[in-house]
């Protein structure tokens, strides 16, 4: 599988992530002027300050000729995982529900932290777009996790309309573990997908999760799902 | 060009740690009986097409699922 990792001014993370596929697969950069993404399989939006993260977090990257591929990639079936400033960037370009907004103490935050997969275990399998995830393949629903995060706005924040509505479609990927929101996000969430489940948004850095010398391996395992899941 | 001013703001009911860090500053300076501080955004902007700055406002400058925006004519003021 040949991964794209989308590259911004401002981007920072786009090493690890290059590394984190380059595990898995075959991985390259992808300039963000780049309309064309050069034939890859799968993107992975990186975590950093696009833009500077002016105006908003992620407001004005949406707007870059690579992203209008990376919709049409997400339209086709194809994987796309934004980490932190890339879940920012997909919430803006509307590829996932809700916001990021402030972490509520206003700190920047930079710990591991527990993540349970799957959203709600009671729910049905074959209802859930957790269940569809290339990303989740080989992750059970109620597995814990252990992955950093490290962001100053990273509140999930939906209507509740709308976190009604995503948590019956089994579209939560990841939870913060109980008494581990480390910033004030609605309902503990940490991760959400789209309704056919090959688009993840997360804020925690499964890229910085793929070596036991920092730590963790549990990261990888998004890459190896979405690396075994037919295309 | 039509001057025009947008003012930003957080929508009401979410939660905005930046008002309430100001909010929370007031006592020690001897600001009493001061609430609901919310923190938002301005941007000015000289526009040839004034009848396109709301959809501006709509894609670009606020995002409307946590944020309201208003548009002020800064013409003839």
């Amino acid at each position: 599988m040949l991964w794209g990792v989308l590259q911004f001014p401002g981007s920072c993370d786009e090493r690890d992530a290059l590394h984190a596929c380059g595990l898995t697969g075959e991985a390259r950069l992808v300039w963000h002027e780049d309309r064309d993404l050069g034939g890859v399989d799968a993107i992975v939006i990186p975590g950093g300050f696009s833009y500077g993260d002016y105006l908003r977090a992620g407001a004005i990257a949406r707007f870059s000729p690579a992203m209008e591929s990376v919709a049409e990639l997400a339209a086709g079936g194809g994987p796309v995982l934004g980490i932190c400033n890339g879940f920012q960037v997909l919430c803006e370009a509307g590829l996932l529900p809700g916001a990021l907004l402030l972490n509520d103490d206003l700190r920047f935050v930079c710990r591991q932290v527990e993540l349970i997969a799957g959203g709600d275990p009671s729910s049905p399998p074959a209802d859930r777009a957790a269940a569809r995830s290339p990303f989740l393949a080989g992750i059970e629903a109620g597995e814990r996790l252990s992955i950093p995060v490290k962001h100053g706005e990273g509140r999930y924040w939906a209507p509740p309309a709308i976190l009604d509505e995503i948590e019956a479609n089994g579209q939560i990927a990841f939870r913060y573990a109980a008494g581990q929101n480390p910033n004030g996000s609605a309902r503990d969430i940490a991760g959400v997908l789209n309704k056919a489940g090959n688009v993840l948004g997360l804020m925690p850095h499964p890229e910085h999760a793929v070596d036991a010398l920092t730590g963790s391996t549990d990261g990888l395992r998004l890459f190896e799902g979405a690396e075994r899941s037919p295309a | 060009m039509a001057r025009v001013r947008v003012l930003i703001r957080p929508k009401e009911g979410i939660l905005d740690p930046q008002g309430k860090a100001v909010e929370r500053a007031l006592p020690a300076l001897g600001f009493e009986r001061i609430e609901h501080v919310r923190v938002g955004r301005m941007v000015e902007l000289e526009a040839e097409d004034a009848d396109r700055v709301p959809e501006l406002c709509e894609k670009l400058l606020a995002n409307p699922l946590i944020e309201d925006f208003e548009i002020e004519s800064l013409d003839g003021a």
